[in-house]
């Protein structure tokens, strides 16, 4: 059923997709939730 | 459920629930793939690759689920016309389109060394591509409806549509010949040996609470959008200038 190919290889490589994918996820909400209030609070103090 | 139809107590609640479960989704999805990288055995069949198991499996979950909770909330919308739901569905949108893509590449690099193949067109991994499409198409719709003022209940049906696809995805190995194997834990039972079932829940729960702190960024974005974008509208219709009426006399003549 296995073939010998290197195994590691293709578990680092869907780590790597999976973390990476998350890390990116992660930032972009993280930042748009920070500027959208940011916004709010600069646009309620004017 | 309707307490938090209220956004400010909605964001009271969601100031602190947002960090917790952040960092506590953080350290167990951390812990459990250390877990499944450093200390699970290797498999008797699939050697090494078994543990791209602890990625790809909350993946998958999480991108069924994500779908449920979009199908959930389309369904509080309709019946109730709770003002959150409308929004929540469109939070879960993008984690839900992710964790599915993740679960699609992790499935295909597994598959190359376990089947010898990277993709087959079976009924699993050919419903789990069209979950994929539909998050696409759902993002779209939601967002031509909300830019363009039009009722969010359109986006609304198309989530409860949707949604046939979740048991189809969780069937399709049953029901058709397939090289995924056929489901290894049900209600209650689970073929998985306990070195590798226990990591694998432990990682099913740190996304589960990743995924539930993205959801409450998203909602929390989107509700400041909406309220700054409320503000704007109101002070562009104070400074709008009023008409001049016309007079009595020159009315009269």
């Amino acid at each position: 059923m296995r073939e010998s190919l290197p195994q590691w290889d293709y578990v680092i490589g869907a780590y790597a997709v999976g973390l990476i994918a998350l890390a990116l996820l992660i930032a972009w909400s993280w930042q748009s939730m920070r500027r959208a209030e940011k916004r709010r609070a600069e646009l309620k103090r004017r | 459920m309707h307490i938090y139809a209220n956004p400010k107590r909605f964001l009271s609640l969601a100031s602190w629930l947002t960090p917790l479960l952040f960092f506590s989704g953080l350290v167990l999805s951390i812990g459990a793939m250390a877990w499944g990288l450093l200390v699970v055995p290797p498999d008797r069949l699939m050697g090494e690759t078994v543990r791209i198991l602890f990625i790809h499996v909350p993946s998958a979950w999480l991108g069924m689920g994500g779908w449920t909770g979009i199908a959930v909330s389309s369904a509080a919308l309709l019946i109730w016309k709770h003002p959150l739901a409308g929004l929540s569905a469109r939070a879960i949108a993008v984690p839900g389109l992710v964790f599915t893509i993740i679960c699609l590449v992790t499935g295909s690099i597994w598959g190359r060394p376990t089947w010898g193949t990277w993709w087959v067109w079976d009924g699993r991994l050919t419903s789990m591509l069209v979950l994929m499409f539909l998050y696409i198409g759902y993002l779209a719709l939601a967002q031509a409806t909300a830019r363009e003022g039009a009722s969010p209940k359109v986006a609304a049906i198309f989530g409860l549509v949707g949604a046939v696809n979740i048991p189809i995805i969780n069937r399709s190995v049953v029901w058709w010949n397939s090289l995924h194997q056929p489901p290894s834990i049900t209600a209650g039972k689970s073929a998985i040996d306990a070195a590798f079932l226990v990591p694998l829940l432990t990682a099913v729960l740190g996304f589960s609470l990743l995924f539930g702190a993205i959801v409450l960024m998203r909602m929390r974005a989107l509700i400041a959008d909406q309220q700054v974008e409320a503000r704007l509208r109101r002070r562009a219709l104070d400074d709008e200038p009023v008409p001049a009426m016309p007079s009595a006399t020159a009315v009269m003549g």
